[in-house]
C-alpha cells in the first residue's frame, strides 16, 4: 500500500501516458501528436522520482508527503487531455490540448524567456524602489511627529488609489516606458509597505525603548537597533501585499506600449485568438510569481527567525 | 563611592484622561547612602513605580529634584540601570546579543567585550548565548534581563518588581543571586517590591508607602545580619512590624473572604 502510494506520481504517469497513446483522438481534433504531453507528463514523473531517489532528509520527506498532490496533478492533465483530444467537449479554440500548450512553451521558449527578462527587471527595479521607499516613510512616519502631521494625509489619499489610475498621468512624466512601468510597480508596493512599517512601530511596546534609553541608547540607536527590527514582521506582511498587488499592476503595466513582458505576451496572444501561447504565458508568470513569493518566505524566515514561538503566520 | 541619591521634596501629579489632577506622589524625602539596598513597599497606586522612574529618568518630577551623587537626574543614563516586572528582553536578539546591547549602543562593546561572559556566568546563563528569549523560561529570561541591567556598570540598580511573576524557588534563586552580585561589584540597589519575606531578606532600609497621594509612611532599618533566615525569630519580627505599618497586621480583623 506505502509503494502504491509514494508512487502514486509515477503510477499517473504510466496510465495518463497509455491512455493519450491507446486511445484513438477524435476526429474533430485537429493537430495530431501527443509527444510534448509525454514528454511533460514524463519529466513530472522523472522529477518526481529524482526528487524521491536523491533527496537528502527533509527534501526526501517533503517530496514522499507531496505523492498524492503530484499523483493528482498529473491525472488532472490526463483528464483535460482527454476532454480536449479525445472527445473535444470544449470549444478548442479557447480550450486548446496540453499537446499544443506544451509545444508553444518549447517552440516559443526564446521569445517567452525574453519576455519574463523585461518582465523582470521593471518588476526587480520597482519593487526595489517601492521596498525602500515604504520603509523609508514608514520609519519617518513612525518617528517624527512633523513628517507625520505633513505627509500622513498625502499618504492617505494617494495611497488607495488603484497605481493602474496613474497611467495618463505617468506615461507624461516619464521619459521612457520601462520607467513608467517600473514606478507602478513601485507605487503598488510602496502604499502597504508605508502603512504596515508605521503601523508596526506604532504597536511596539512602549518598554522597550524605554529598556534602551536606560542602556544608554540615543535616539538614532533606538530606531535602528529597536525600531526597525520590532517593526520587521509588519514590514514584511506590508511588502508581501505589495508584493501581490504589484503583480497585479505589471500585467497593466506592460500594455503601455511595450513590445516585451509577460503580461503584454498574454494579452497580445489573446488578440491573435492563439489562446495556446496564453496558457504557455500563464503557466510561466505563475511560475515565476510562486517562485518569487517563495523566495520572500524563505527571506523572511532568515530574517524572523527570532519570531517562531512568537506570532504565528 | 557612588551611587548616593538624595531626593528632595518631589512632588509628581499626572492629568488622566478624564482631564483631573491625580498627585501621584506628594513631598517625597528620602537619603539613599551609596552601596546600600532599599525596598520600596505599599499598596498598589502609592506611587512605587513613579518614584523609580523618576530616578531612572524616565519621567520628570512636577516639583522637587532627584540627584544622583549631587547632580540632578534629567534623563535615562546607563549609570542608572533599570530590570522591568517583565524581562522586556528583546524577542529579536539572541541573548548574548540582548546581554550586550547596551555596551553597543554606547560603543564599548570591543573593549568591554569580556564583561558580558563574566555577567552570562554570574547570573547562571553560560551556554545559552545562542537562545532566543522566547526559548528560556520565565526564570531565566529574568536572569538575562538582570545580567542586562549590570554589564554596563550601573552605579545605581532600580528594580520594579523583577521577580513578582516567579515561583517562589525561582525567586529565591535569583534574590541570592542579587545578593552575590551586590556584594562583588558594590552598587546601590533599589526595589520596588509586593513581597514583605522579599522586602526584609535583601534590604538594608524598607521604605513604606501610603497611596492618594504617595507618600512615605515610615522607613524601617533591616538590622540583621546576612546571610539572612527567613524562619528567624527577629526576621519574623520584622515581618509584623512591616505588616503593621501596611495596616495588615497588630489587630485581629473579619476575614474579607470566605471558603
Ligand atoms: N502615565 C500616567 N498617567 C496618568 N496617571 C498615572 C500614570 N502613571 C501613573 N499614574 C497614576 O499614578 C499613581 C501611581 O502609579 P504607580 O504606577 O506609580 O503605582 P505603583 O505603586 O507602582 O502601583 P503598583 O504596585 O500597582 O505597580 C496611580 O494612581 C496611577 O493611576
Ligand atoms: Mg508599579
Amino acid at each position: 500500500m506505502k509503494i502504491i502510494k509514494t508512487q502514486w506520481p509515477l503510477i499517473s504517469a504510466a496510465f495518463t501516458a497509455a491512455v493519450a497513446l491507446l486511445v484513438p483522438d477524435s476526429s474533430e481534433y485537429s493537430a495530431p501528436g501527443t509527444s510534448y504531453f509525454l514528454l511533460f507528463t514524463a519529466l513530472m514523473a522523472i522529477t518526481y522520482e529524482l526528487f524521491l531517489l536523491f533527496g537528502k532528509g527533509q527534501v526526501r520527506t517533503k517530496t514522499a508527503y507531496r505523492s498524492a498532490f503530484w499523483g493528482t496533478v498529473i491525472l488532472a492533465m490526463n483528464i483535460f487531455n482527454v476532454i480536449t483530444t479525445k472527445y473535444v467537449l470544449l470549444p478548442p479554440l479557447y480550450f486548446p490540448s496540453p499537446e499544443k500548450i506544451f509545444s508553444v512553451l518549447i517552440s516559443d521558449s526564446l521569445f517567452l524567456g525574453n519576455c519574463l527578462l523585461y518582465t523582470l527587471r521593471i518588476q526587480l527595479l520597482g519593487w526595489l524602489f517601492g521596498c525602500v521607499f515604504g520603509i523609508l516613510t514608514g520609519i519617518a512616519l513612525g518617528f517624527s511627529s512633523g513628517f507625520k502631521y505633513w505627509v500622513q494625509p498625502l499618504v492617505r489619499i494617494l495611497g488607495p488609489i488603484p497605481p493602474t489610475a496613474w497611467i495618463p498621468i505617468v506615461l507624461v512624466v516619464f521619459p521612457s516606458i520601462i520607467m513608467a512601468s517600473s514606478f507602478l510597480i513601485a507605487l503598488a508596493v510602496w502604499f502597504p509597505t508605508t502603512v504596515l512599517t508605521a503601523n508596526g512601530i506604532a504597536n511596539i511596546k512602549n518598554s522597550y525603548f524605554e529598556v534602551g534609553a536606560t542602556l544608554g541608547a540615543s535616539k538614532a540607536c533606538s530606531i535602528l537597533k529597536i525600531g526597525i527590527p520590532a517593526a520587521m514582521p509588519f514590514m514584511f506582511i506590508g511588502i508581501f501585499n505589495g508584493t501581490c498587488s504589484s503583480f497585479i499592476t505589471l500585467v497593466t503595466a506592460e500594455m503601455l506600449g511595450a513590445k516585451y513582458g509577460i503580461g503584454w505576451y498574454i494579452n497580445w496572444q489573446k488578440e491573435m485568438m492563439s489562446y495556446a501561447n496564453v496558457y504557455a504565458g500563464l503557466i510561466v508568470m505563475s511560475l515565476v510569481c510562486y517562485l518569487v513569493i517563495t523566495a520572500l518566505f524563505k527571506i523572511r524566515d532568515r530574517i524572523l527567525v527570532w519570531q517562531a514561538g512568537v506570532i504565528k503566520w | 563611592m557612588v551611587g548616593a541619591i538624595k531626593i528632595d521634596n518631589v512632588t509628581k501629579t499626572f492629568i488622566n484622561k478624564q482631564k483631573e489632577t491625580i498627585t501621584a506622589l506628594k513631598d517625597i524625602n528620602l537619603d539613599i547612602p551609596a552601596n546600600s539596598f532599599i525596598s520600596l513597599i505599599g499598596p498598589s497606586g502609592c506611587g512605587k513605580s513613579t518614584l523609580l522612574r523618576q530616578i531612572a529618568g524616565l519621567i520628570a518630577p512636577t516639583s522637587g529634584s532627584i540627584k544622583l551623587d549631587g547632580v540632578t537626574i534629567s534623563s535615562p543614563g546607563p549609570e542608572r540601570g533599570f530590570m522591568f516586572q517583565e524581562h522586556n528582553l528583546f524577542p529579536w536578539l539572541t541573548i548574548y546579543d540582548n546581554i550586550a546591547f547596551g555596551l553597543r549602543a554606547r560603543g564599548i562593546f570591543k573593549e568591554q567585550k569580556s564583561r558580558i561572559d563574566e555577567y552570562m556566568e554570574l547570573v547562571g546563563l553560560r551556554g545559552f548565548e545562542k537562545y532566543y528569549p522566547h526559548q528560556l523560561s520565565g526564570g531565566m529570561c529574568q536572569r538575562a534581563s538582570l545580567a542586562r541591567a549590570l554589564v554596563g556598570h550601573p552605579s545605581v540598580l532600580l528594580l520594579d518588581e523583577p521577580l513578582g511573576a516567579l515561583d517562589a524557588f525561582t525567586r529565591m534563586n535569583i534574590q541570592d543571586e542579587i545578593l552575590r552580585i551586590r556584594e562583588e561589584k558594590n552598587m546601590t540597589m533599589i526595589m520596588v517590591t509586593h513581597d514583605v519575606d522579599e522586602a526584609i531578606y535583601l534590604s538594608d532600609k524598607i521604605v513604606v508607602m501610603t497611596p492618594r497621594p504617595g507618600m512615605i509612611t515610615s522607613v524601617v532599618d533591616v538590622e540583621l545580619p546576612r546571610p539572612r533566615d527567613r524562619s528567624d525569630a527577629d526576621f519574623l519580627k520584622y515581618h509584623g512590624e512591616i505588616l503593621k505599618q501596611l495596616k495588615f497586621g497588630g489587630f485581629k480583623k473579619e476575614p474579607e473572604y470566605s471558603i
